[in-house]
Parts: structure tokens; C-alpha cells; sequence
């Protein structure tokens, strides 16, 4: 499927060697991607794409790919620096992948989940249409097959400019669609990654039961320099990070990448209701 | 009486208003001017009926951003009787962007919610031009929230540029308030009707926007970004011409909205814009409310629900399946093959 030269970018750019964008070591790209792509030297985080994500958190080959065939269109006829359809082509190529998001089902150490992941490297993981129609259609599918759901949020670019009003419109869709899910009991657990914006933490992002983040992660509202344009302040020390949220009361609990599948296995379990399937594949 | 503050393309009414205005005032007996008042007045209608028709998007952005421009207070005073505003948002303040209350309309007892901007600079400072904190997002739930219990529909009149952008508002959970309100708003059981009543700036009016009505004034505007924000990004500066670009390319007018088959209904408003005439835009919108307070609360709740799940759940534009699968093995042929 993919073409030669078109290999997707881990998050740890190409070449031996790196600089970590945090500690400013350099180090050697094999060993952080060893270590799922954290730096051996601090912890930072470096981003991760959706295909390995899944990877990471799902048991191997666990994972069915839903809604596959889903495209973005151009109602708008929207143009930034190259017109939208364009840009969209571009992201597919750098990415591997069709849209921002990927939904489907699989297993995390043995349990079954629906999942969902935004990935940043696909125009900034902002939500459009289509976005917004595969976690809505997933968030639907977990509640039809009451199964918890676990979306991994890695959206920056929060509602998707390009499709305008449309992409505003998805922050309310799939919210609607969630209040469904937990009216029905869902179990649904946020994992917010760096970062995680906008129109993105302003719905799916800010509705989980439990919500988890990754170290270090830039997870808000406004972006930086709108608030530095509006307040005209120095901006607190670590503003806007996973530690920031967490101190002031925004998220449960601040999860090592290493750690994640381990830790959202023991949640479900936590959750799972006498007499309620989680354990086998329903549907 | 004519508006104190014109906008850049007003300009042409601005000649036949003085005039009209001096004419008015003569009170010379034996001068008759009631022929060419008569004649004036015609031609500042057609006038005006001539701009307005035409408004760009950056124009209409102008125009719901008017200073004169009625606002939530306005028709809380003009549609609405026995205002009892409610301040308790249970957790933090009582933010003035975000006002809540009891309110009575013609037989109904209703929720009355709704941004307002401030109308002079006292007000203005206070609300913070209706960008309103986590604790506004919060005072609307709760209030819609009682008005739920007790069975009183929701009315949300929306005007704001956007959420505040600061320091405290995300210490607070700006965005997790947000969200928590379009989820809750999405299953609130009793009617909402929601009115774009000037900014429809973004998530800040997203979170009081999720309703079984969702119509806008006019001239209001309803964007994902400001153009101010959006020409920043496209063309790295916001000056007049990419603000008119980028207005125009984010498709943000009622008549856009309506033709994306986002909004229900545009509310009309008088001649030359609401700024002109506030009493004839709060009976229009009185009128309005009227309408869809009867027809809604007539529908069983379940459906109410139901219907306003698929309100938004059918909203989005984007292709799916073998007609895609079709154009792109149609691309990968060489261009003679294609005809077959």
C-alpha cells in the first residue's frame, strides 16, 4: 500500500541520531524508539503515531479497523496556503493514513475496548467532518456492543479550520453521541497526549469518566498566544501541561507511556459491573 | 432615530438622513416639506434595502459586531416580563458574561440564558464583551438544569466573540466545561431553543448552543474562528482585506449556515440591520420564540430527545464507500481507459 519514500514519520524525526526537544540531549533515534518513543535521558514524551499506538496498547494483531472508507470533501472550497483537497492529499502521504482519526476494536490484555486515536501528524489531529463521524460512529458502536471506550486524543488543531462551522458542529455531534454512551453505563476513558487543543479537549477529550494523560503533554483551550495577546501576562510555569491540569484538579491521573496498557486494564476492571460482558467479544 | 455609530458602508444613508433630519425639524408654516420628506424617505429605504441585500461576509461580521446593536439586556427588557435572574454558578463566581433567569413570554415561564457584551463601558469591563469564563458555562448547566426539573423550556441567546482566552479560565477548566455542556445540553429533557442573536464566536458559543432550534438573526455570525483569528493563520496578518478574505471563506452568514444545512431558521431583521430598530427586532424575535415554544412543548419529550440526537448526528459532509473506491481506481487508469 505504501509507497517506497512515503514511509510514515515516527515521531522521533529520521537519522541516527536526535536532539530531545526537552533535555536537548542527543540521543540514539533506535533506543528511544525502543522505549516507545521516550527519551532515554528525561521522559519527554515525543510524539507517537496511531499505527503505533495501536502497537502498544492493543494485543498483538487484536486490533479491526472500522470505517475505513470514510473521505474527507471540500464544502467549503476552502484554500489556506493550498487548497484544501490538496492539503488533505499531502497529509495522507506524509501520515499513511486517510484521516486524523482511526477507530476500531481490539483488545487490551484480553479485554475487549472500542478505540479511537487522533493523531497529530494528520493536520494537526483537528476534527472535520470525517473526524468527527468515525468517533461518533465509534462511541455509537460501543454503546451497541456495550464495550468501554478509550479514545487517545493527540489533537492540537482542535476544530478543523478548513471545514469551518461543519467542524465546530462535530465538538457537539460526538459529545451527543457520548451523553448516549454514558446514559447506557459506558465506561469511556480519555488518554489526553501532547497535545490536545480547542474544539478536541473542548468535547470528546473532556468527557471521559476517568481521564488519563501522558507526562508532559500541552492540553487547553486557548492556545498560548491568544492569551498572551489577550492578558498581556507572563504565563504560569508549566501552563497548560499534564501537571498543570492535574494540579488543578482537570485529570485523574498522569500515566508513563511504558505503563499505559497495564493501567488501563486495571481500570476497566475496576468498572466491569457484575453480570455485564467485558471479557468476550459481544455482537 | 437614526443610529449614533456608522458603519464604513452606512456612509451613503448618512447625506440623505441629515437632510431628512433638517427637513423634519423645519418649522417654517409657510414651507410644505411633507412632499419631499415623503420623497426621502423612499429613497434612504430603497437605499438601504439596496446595501443590506448585499452585505459581504465582513460586512455582516460589522454589523453584528454594531456597538448599538441590541443585546441580551435589550430583549430581556423588551420581550421578556418578571426577569428573575439567578447568579449561582455553585463552584467559583458569578460571571457577567453569561446571564440566567426566570423569565416570563405571553403564557410561558421559561429559562432565560444568554451572553451579554456590555452596552457601555462600565458594562463592557464587567462582561468582558461577553467572553465568558468556566463559571458562566457552568451558572447556564445548573440553571438549565432547575429549568429541566420544573419542566420550563430553555431559551439561549448567543453573543459572544468567543470564550475568554486567559490564564484563569484555564485553571478553571474552560475547555471541560465546554464539553461537559454541549454533552448535557444534548440530553437535557425539556425544549432549548438557541438564537444567534449577534457573535456566534466558536466553542464560547457552542457551549450554550446545543438545542431542538438552532437559528440566527439576520445578520449574526456563527464561525468556527474569528476572521481576525483565520486571516492570522492564512495570510499571516490581519488587516482589512484578509479579514474580508477570510470572512468570506469561512462561510460564517446565516445565509451560509442555512444553506450547509446547519440552522433552522433566519430571523429577519428590520431594515438597515437591528442596530435601527430594536423594538421592531425584539417583536420579531418574540414572535419567533412564541412560535417554537408552542411546537415544541408539544412534542413528547423522548422524541424531543431523540430528534435532537439526529439534529446534529446527521451534520458533516464527507463520502464514504464504493464511490470513492470507484474515483480512485478511476485515477489510477491511464486517461484512455477511463471512458470504459
Amino acid at each position: 500500500m505504501m509507497q517506497p519514500g512515503a514511509r510514515p514519520k515516527r515521531g522521533v524525526p529520521e537519522g541516527l541520531w536526535i536532539r530531545c526537544p526537552n533535555c536537548r540531549n542527543t540521543i540514539f533515534r533506535k533506543e528511544a524508539e525502543q522505549r516507545l518513543n521516550v527519551c532515554p535521558e528525561c521522559d519527554y514524551h515525543f510524539h507517537l503515531p496511531a499505527r503505533e499506538r495501536i502497537k502498544q496498547l492493543l494485543d498483538q494483531d487484536s486490533f479491526e479497523e472500522w470505517f475505513t472508507d470514510l473521505r474527507s470533501l471540500d464544502p467549503l472550497q476552502f484554500s489556506d496556503r493550498i487548497p484544501y483537497p490538496e492539503r488533505l492529499k499531502q497529509e495522507m502521504a506524509k501520515t499513511g493514513l486517510k484521516e486524523a482519526a482511526v477507530v476500531g476494536r481490539g483488545y487490551i490484555r484480553g479485554r475487549p475496548v472500542v478505540i479511537g486515536i487522533t493523531d497529530f501528524l494528520f493536520m494537526a489531529g483537528s476534527m472535520g467532518s470525517v473526524v468527527g463521524e468515525k468517533l461518533t460512529r465509534a462511541v455509537e458502536e460501543a454503546t451497541r456492543l456495550r464495550l468501554p471506550l478509550v479514545i487517545v486524543s493527540g489533537s492540537g488543531g482542535g476544530a478543523r479550520m478548513q471545514e469551518a462551522i461543519l467542524s465546530l458542529m462535530q465538538m457537539a455531534k460526538v459529545s451527543a453521541a457520548l451523553a448516549r454512551f454514558d446514559s447506557a453505563g459506558g465506561l469511556y476513558i480519555c488518554v489526553l497526549t501532547n497535545p490536545t487543543m480547542g474544539g478536541a479537549a473542548a468535547s470528546f477529550a473532556g468527557l471521559g469518566d476517568i481521564v488519563l494523560a501522558e507526562p508532559g503533554a500541552m492540553i487547553g483551550f486557548a492556545g498560548k498566544r491568544t492569551i498572551w495577546a489577550t492578558v498581556r501576562l507572563e504565563l504560569p510555569e508549566e501552563f497548560q501541561s499534564s501537571e498543570f491540569l492535574l494540579r488543578h484538579g482537570f485529570i485523574d491521573r498522569i500515566v508513563h507511556r511504558k505503563d499505559l496498557r497495564t493501567e488501563l486494564a486495571r481500570l476497566i476492571d475496576y468498572c466491569e459491573r457484575p453480570g455485564v460482558r467485558t471479557h468476550t467479544v459481544a455482537g | 432615530m437614526a443610529p449614533q455609530h456608522r458603519l464604513p458602508f452606512e456612509e451613503p444613508t448618512a447625506e440623505l438622513e441629515a437632510v431628512l433630519a433638517r427637513l423634519e425639524a423645519s418649522t417654517n408654516p409657510n414651507q410644505d416639506h411633507s412632499e419631499e420628506i415623503r420623497r426621502i424617505r423612499k429613497e434612504l429605504t430603497a437605499l438601504k434595502r439596496r446595501i443590506f441585500s448585499n452585505l459581504t461576509a465582513w460586512q455582516t461580521v460589522l454589523v453584528a459586531r454594531h456597538p448599538e446593536r441590541p443585546q441580551f439586556l435589550d430583549y430581556q427588557e423588551l420581550i421578556f416580563e418578571d426577569f428573575t435572574e439567578l447568579h449561582g454558578d455553585r463552584a467559583f463566581g458569578d460571571d457577567r458574561a453569561i446571564r440566567a433567569g426566570f423569565a416570563r413570554l405571553g403564557d410561558f415561564k421559561v429559562m432565560l440564558i444568554g451572553h451579554h457584551k456590555g452596552r457601555n463601558l462600565k458594562e463592557r469591563n464587567e462582561c468582558l464583551y461577553g467572553c465568558a469564563h468556566p463559571e458562566g458555562y457552568r451558572k447556564a448547566l445548573n440553571k438549565m438544569k432547575l429549568a429541566a426539573k420544573f419542566g420550563l423550556p430553555v431559551i439561549c441567546l448567543i453573543d459572544t466573540p468567543g470564550a475568554y482566552p486567559g490564564i484563569g479560565a484555564e485553571e478553571r477548566g474552560q475547555a471541560q466545561l465546554i464539553a461537559t455542556n454541549l454533552m448535557e445540553m444534548s440530553r437535557l429533557p425539556t425544549p432549548i431553543i438557541c438564537i444567534v442573536i449577534g457573535e456566534g464566536g466558536s466553542g464560547g458559543a457552542l457551549g450554550i448552543g446545543v438545542g431542538d432550534r438552532i437559528s440566527m438573526l439576520e445578520f449574526a455570525y456563527y464561525s468556527v474562528i474569528s476572521p481576525e483569528g483565520c486571516a492570522g493563520i492564512l495570510f499571516k496578518e490581519a488587516n482589512e482585506q484578509t479579514k474580508a478574505k477570510a470572512a468570506e471563506a469561512l462561510k460564517l452568514t446565516s445565509r451560509d449556515l442555512a444553506r450547509l444545512g446547519i440552522l433552522d431558521d433566519i430571523i429577519p431583521e428590520p431594515l438597515g440591520g437591528a442596530h435601527c430598530d430594536h423594538r421592531e427586532m425584539a417583536n420579531n424575535l418574540k414572535t419567533y420564540l412564541l412560535r417554537y415554544l408552542r411546537e415544541l412543548s408539544e412534542i413528547p419529550i423522548n422524541d424531543l430527545l431523540e430528534r435532537r440526537y439526529q439534529k446534529f448526528r446527521r451534520i458533516g459532509v464527507f463520502e464514504e464507500g464504493l464511490a470513492e473506491a470507484a474515483r480512485e481506481l478511476a485515477q489510477e487508469l491511464p486517461p484512455g481507459r477511463q471512458a470504459m
